[in-house]
Formats: structure tokens, sequence, C-alpha cells
């Protein structure tokens, strides 16, 4: 049976941009700054101090309950363990280490055969890789495991990546489509799963033909071409798409039996299990019209944007934004300084957009928000609501439902700064709860 | 190098406000041609006078209250358009500019501008000239001689004297946008292609007409009766732009369903028991007042919930 998720939009995707080039170049930076908070949850402690020596996949910092280790991405010398930039706009604290270029790397454990581990064992695996959901939320992928096992009956591995110019995950799957279907192969009886499918957008083929021919060799996983469409990615909706299912409001596809993780969480799981290497390094797209050479890199975690965005042939000089993640939910960046962490897929450099919001934005109730929201929200009375300060009226409207995907504010003719001011609506209602 | 920082989403799409409008505006030339081809050049000069008027008032209301200037919005020049339509040719011009500074100033800047407004200010400024100018807007003529419309006959009751094809083409007496059906439906083919609108408001305001015209006929031959009912007077013009008017209707896909039935069901009604022929405009006009009451009741149901109910 085929199923739909609701509303939706179609951007200009971009992709080609960065899709033709495979990446060949690994970025290997001077220093590396690694934040101790690159997952929801609590943040890492630091385990080491100035002046210490570190191996590559050495375990840096590590946690209480919900948090994962973070591991160093290069061997070097640590210089500095401080609050630094993050992505999130705050200073977070991270371990500074000076690249000695030798990549001495700790020695991986001796290679088991996951068939033969029992599910605890896989989960420790996964958890001592400091593996989170790499796909933009950066849940920690153990615990998500643990929270699924017995109560799913479909895993779904998530490659719509369904933003704009972003290919990080359609590389993955041109280059080492086999990590994917590893990793899925090896959480599939962990979590107790009838189904494994992986779930990819039609706009690309090349991924597509790529995994099909190699289902043979994985028998149980199931390919759901889907067709392209914003915001299919998002975990809500690509349960909708995938299963027909609704996740109630405020509870976790466990609740529809179901388990999401994207492509490259799968092939870091391949990875940690397999060959007992953590998360050190990932995909990274640098794209956009502001960039000179669109392309994606290998990059190590902790890399700063800046090096990067070097690597890439550097700015226009007309740059606008530089944002790290998409251009309908990344988060736009004052301070390039700041590092690329595991769930950073994309730096993304734009110059003004032509459709730009308007200096005087008017609500015409034209609807169209309406009929795009992918959860069934009414944005233009949110939007009022929230600018008359009327709680009551928010909450009957279900403003907690909303997953910002921006597909509201990317149609608005009047140009509404809807997002943005639904933001601030939860926010109101979530301080008046704490009265 | 000056980085902004600001929410997501970081693009935007292509529609703009002011595109929205321009297309109104193309979606009504037909029947703007035919109406000028039919009715004389007249029409014509009536249509420039509204639309004059009112971006004039338009722009003197933002002078006056020292208001941004929103000409560029091009939702004044639909507001023209589409009240001069509502107009027999022959209307007189102070009475065009009257109703169509009306609109702009009382109907929709003085409820706080574009999108803002509960009544639709085509229509409200019809009613209102109406009320104080009926012989005017009542007359219609053809070649320079006052005629009667088709909806005067079927007030008889009896079927008009034209041909189904002369109602389709617009070759009958009316006012100046509103005689020719296949006119209007191809401005409402383009707006609904355009996703400018969506067709559930028309759909539902000329089926309901169809049904009940059909059901309850007033002349032997129902099905010649029903035709006759959607070709004849405002109902075309009426439910493919005056209905879809964006402020004054629905947002929710069922409320539009409902109101599009509502409007059929009104203007049937009007037009059987009202004091004139015809019953469009204050078929919309009412429902106007209940748009706000549809959307609270018809709210989408809940993501991950059954209709109505809780998860």
């Amino acid at each position: 049976m085929k199923h739909k998720f609701f509303g939706g939009i179609h951007p200009v995707y971009r992709k080609e941009l960065s899709a033709k080039v495979t990446p060949s170049v690994a970025v290997i930076p001077k220093q590396v700054v690694i934040p101790m908070s690159q997952h929801i949850g609590m943040p890492c402690t630091p385990l080491v101090q100035v002046g210490d020596k570190v191996l590559r996949g050495q375990k840096i910092g590590d946690g209480e309950g919900l948090c994962v280790p973070v591991h160093a991405s290069v061997s070097g010398t640590v210089v500095a363990v401080e609050p630094r930039p993050h992505a999130s706009g705050k200073k977070v604290m991270s371990v500074v280490i000076d690249n000695d270029f030798q990549d001495t790397t700790i020695p991986a454990p001796t290679a088991a055969s996951p068939e033969q581990m029992d599910p605890d064992t896989i989960l420790g695996l996964i958890r001592e890789a400091g593996i989170v959901g790499m796909g933009g939320a950066a849940f920690p992928g153990n615990v998500k495991a643990l929270s699924a096992m017995g109560k799913v009956d479909t895993l779904i591995a998530n490659a719509c990546e369904c933003e704009p110019y972003i290919t990080s995950d359609d590389t993955l799957l041109r280059t080492n489509p086999e990590q994917v279907l590893r990793g899925m192969q090896i959480l599939q009886p962990v979590v107790g799963a009838k189904r494994a499918v992986l779930a990819v957008e039609d706009n690309k083929p090349e991924a597509i033909a790529k995994v099909r021919p190699m289902l043979d060799s994985f028998p149980g996983i199931e390919l759901a071409v889907l067709p392209t469409r914003y915001p299919q990615g998002a975990e809500k909706q690509l349960i909708q798409a995938v299963t027909g299912r609704e996740v109630p409001p405020g509870q976790l596809p466990v609740s529809v039996n179901c388990a999401v993780f994207n492509v490259s969480t799968f092939a870091a799981i391949y990875r940690a299990v397999e060959l007992g290497v953590p998360v050190t390094s990932r995909i990274v797209t640098v794209s956009g019209e502001a960039i000179r050479e669109p392309q994606n890199f290998i990059v190590r975690i902790g890399t700063p944007f800046r090096d990067l965005i070097e690597v890439a042939g550097g700015l226009n000089d007309a740059t606008e934004r530089v944002i790290c993640g998409g251009p309908m939910m990344g988060l736009s960046q004052g301070d390039l300084s700041i590092p690329v962490m595991k769930s950073t897929n994309c730096v993304l450099c734009l110059l003004k957009d032509r459709n730009a919001a308007a200096e005087n934005p008017v609500c015409l109730r034209c609807g169209k928000c309406v009929g795009v929201c992918p959860m069934r929200l009414q944005p233009l009375y949110l939007y009022r609501y929230q600018r008359a300060g009327n709680l009551n009226e928010l909450e009957r409207l279900h403003v907690t439902d909303c997953i910002e995907c921006g597909s509201c504010a990317f149609t608005c003719p009047g140009k509404l700064p809807l997002v943005e001011t639904i933001r601030a609506g939860k926010q109101m209602l979530k301080e008046a709860a704490k009265k | 190098m000056n980085l902004t920082v600001a929410s997501s989403p970081h693009i935007r799409g292509n529609f703009k406000t002011s595109r929205l409008m321009l297309d109104v505006v193309i979606a009504l030339i037909p029947a703007l041609a035919v109406g000028t081809w039919v009715l004389g050049v007249r029409a014509l000069g009536v249509t420039a006078v509204s639309m004059a008027s009112a971006l004039a008032a338009e722009w003197l209301y933002a002078r006056l209250t020292h208001g941004r200037n929103t000409l560029p919005d091009c939702s004044a020049l639909v507001t023209g358009l589409l009240f001069a339509l509502t107009l027999p040719a022959s209307t007189p011009y102070f009475v065009v500019v009257l109703g169509s500074v009306f609109a702009i100033v009382v109907v929709k800047c003085l409820c706080g501008g574009l999108g803002q407004n509960i009544f639709n200010p085509a229509l409200a400024a019809r009613a209102f000239v109406m009320l104080l100018f009926p012989t005017a807007l009542t007359r219609y003529t053809v070649d320079g001689v006052s005629a009667a419309t088709p909806l005067h006959h079927m007030v008889m009751p009896a079927l008009p004297e034209w041909s189904l094809s002369d109602m389709l083409l617009g070759n009958i007496p009316g006012s100046i946008g509103e005689i020719s059906a296949l006119a209007l439906l191809l401005g409402g083919v383009y707006l609904v292609v355009r996703k400018v609108i969506s067709p559930r408001i028309p759909l539902a305001y000329l089926g309901s007409v169809a049904l009940l015209t059909l059901i309850f006929h007033r002349t032997g031959n129902a099905f010649a009766w029903m035709l006759y009912s959607l070709l004849g007077g405002g109902v075309m013009l009426g439910a493919i732009f005056m209905a879809t008017d964006y402020a004054t209707s629905p947002v929710t896909p069922l409320g539009q369903l409902l109101y599009g039935v509502g409007c059929g069901v009104l203007t049937v009604f009007f037009r059987y028991y009202g004091l004139f022929p015809e019953g469009v405009t204050y078929a919309i006009l009412l429902m106007n007042l209940l748009t706000w009451a549809i959307d609270r009741g018809t709210a989408p149901r809940r993501f991950g919930c059954k209709k109505g109910g809780r998860a």
C-alpha cells in the first residue's frame, strides 16, 4: 500500500552543485575543537587536560545518563580545555587538540562477528563509539536502540535527505552502500524489527542504482523509493510515508512500533560494531551559491568551518549566510570558528535570497500555510495568536506540534516570519507552564 | 564579511503577494474583454475609473494616516477591477468612484488593511451603491438600448430568450464582468493552474447551485433551468473571483467546501425569494461573516490523533 505524508513543498533542490564529485579529499586541519556536547542530553566531562598527548580514536570526554562519549579525531596535544563557540550560538566546553599529523590511531579491539554478539554487547559498542543521530538531531544512538528493543516492527534507514543542497547521505550511499546495509543488518535483530526499510527519495537515481542490485545479498532489507517532497526526511513524516502510521503528539516513533536512524548513523554503527572504530569523521557537504567549489568532504570531527570553507575554495564576497545544516532548518552562523560535529551534515554558504522576507510582512489569509503544513497546523492563526500573546489559543491550536520544518514560511507570499513566531509561541507556553 | 544570523528557513519560495494579485488581474482580462466587446467601450471606461480611484484612495489613505505605501502589493488594483466588473457598463462615473473609494477606505483600510477585512471590498461596495442608486445599478443596456437580463426572465419564472451558447459566450445583457461564463471559467482555470486559488470554493459553490436548481427547478426542463441558473447573473464571477477572496474566506479545506456550499445555497435562496433577481452579492457577504467561525469549527484533524479526539 502506498502512503503519503501530509502537506509538504517542492523547493529548488540545487543538489547538483555538490553531488557530482565523490569525496576524495579528506580534510585534516591543524587544530580541532571537539565540543563536549554533540548530542541531545547531558554534556560530557573532559577526560584530558592541557598538555596531554592523545591518539586518534581516544576517548576524551564521557558522562552519565543520556550521554555518549566523544573521541579525539586526530592525534596530537591537548592545548586547551575551555568553552568555545558552538553551532547552537552558545559557548560549550570543548577540547582543543593540535594535530601532530601522525594520525596515530588507538588500536581497534579484535574484530568479532556481530552475529555472535548479544544485543547488550552491540548497544555497548554503539555507545562507546559515541554514535548519535547523524541526520541532525544527534540523539544518542544506543539509547534510541535500547528504547526500541522488542517494541518495533519496522526499522527505517533515512536517506531522504529532503533538504535542498545537502548530498552527504547521497554521497555515502554512492560510495559505501554496503556499510549502511551492514549497519541495518546488525541493528535489525537487536531491536527485533520484522521489516528493515531503506528509504530514499527519487531524486537520487545514482544512489538507488547502487543499492538496488546489492539487496540480493542483504535479504530482509527493503528499498523504498519515495517521490521527492520536503520534509519527507522528518522522522514523523518518514514514518507516515513508509508505514502510513502517525506518531501521536508528544510521543516517540516507538509508540507506533517504528525506529528511524539516518543512513550515516547506520554506517557508523557498522564501523563501531564490526571494526571497533568510533566516530571521528563524517561526510560533510559544503555547498551553496556563495562557495567557490561546492563538494563533499570526509571531515574530521572538530574541524572549524573556516578551514572547511577554505578547502572548498573560499567564500564569495557577497556571502550573506553560512549555515550549519540545510537551508530549511539549519542554523545560521556568525562565527566561522565553530567546529563540525557528529551531526553536521552540511556547511551551506548562501548569497542573499532573491525571495527574502519583506520588511513589512502582511498575512493575506491565503491559507497556503495550512495546505503545506505536514503536521496539519494552521500557521497563520499561530502567527496571529502569538502576536496577540493569546496562550489559550496557541495551546488549542497545538503550537507544540510544530516541527519547525519551515514549509509554511517558505510558501508564504506575504513573507511572514512564521517559524520564528511559532518558535516564540512555544517558548511563551513553556514559560507560562513554569509559573 | 558580515554574516547574517537569522531564523530558518533561509530560502523562500517565489510566491509574492503582488504576483498573486497580478495573476487575478490577468485571469479577469478575458471577462473584461468580452464585456467591452459586447457592452461597448464604456465598460472599459468604468473599469479604468474604478481601478484608478481604488489606487488613489489606497495611496491617499496611506498618506493621510502616515501609513506605509501599500500600492506595490497590487491588491487595490484587484479590488478596483472586481468592483467595476459587478457594474453595468452604463453606471454613472460618480457612482463608480464612490463605490471604489468606499471599498478601499471603509471596507478594507478601516478594517485593518489587507487580509484583515471582514467583508469582500468589491461586493460590500456593490451592496452599498446598490442601496443608494438602485436604478443605476439595475439598468442594463446593449448598444444603448436598455434590456432585461436573463435573470429578469427567470424571476417570471421562465427560461431566458437567449440560447445557452449566447449565455456561455456572453452575448447577453448584464454587468461588465458577469456576462461570459466561458471567459470567467477560463480565468478560473488559470488561477487554479497558477495555484492562486484552490478549486474547492468555486466547485462547492457552483455544485450546490447546480444541485439546488436542478431539484427545485421552476420550469419544465430541469436541466436547462439548472444551466441557465449557472450561466446567468453573477454566480460564475462570484464563485470564481469573489468567494475565493483570501481575506474573507476560510483557510481550512473542509471550511472552504462548507463556505462554498453556504454561498451556493444562499444564492439560490435569495434568487428565489429575494427582492432582487440576483442573490450572489448578499450570499457571499453573509458567508463572509461566518468565515472565522467556519475556520474555527473545521480545524484539520490533529496529526497522530483520531478525528476530534485525543491520541
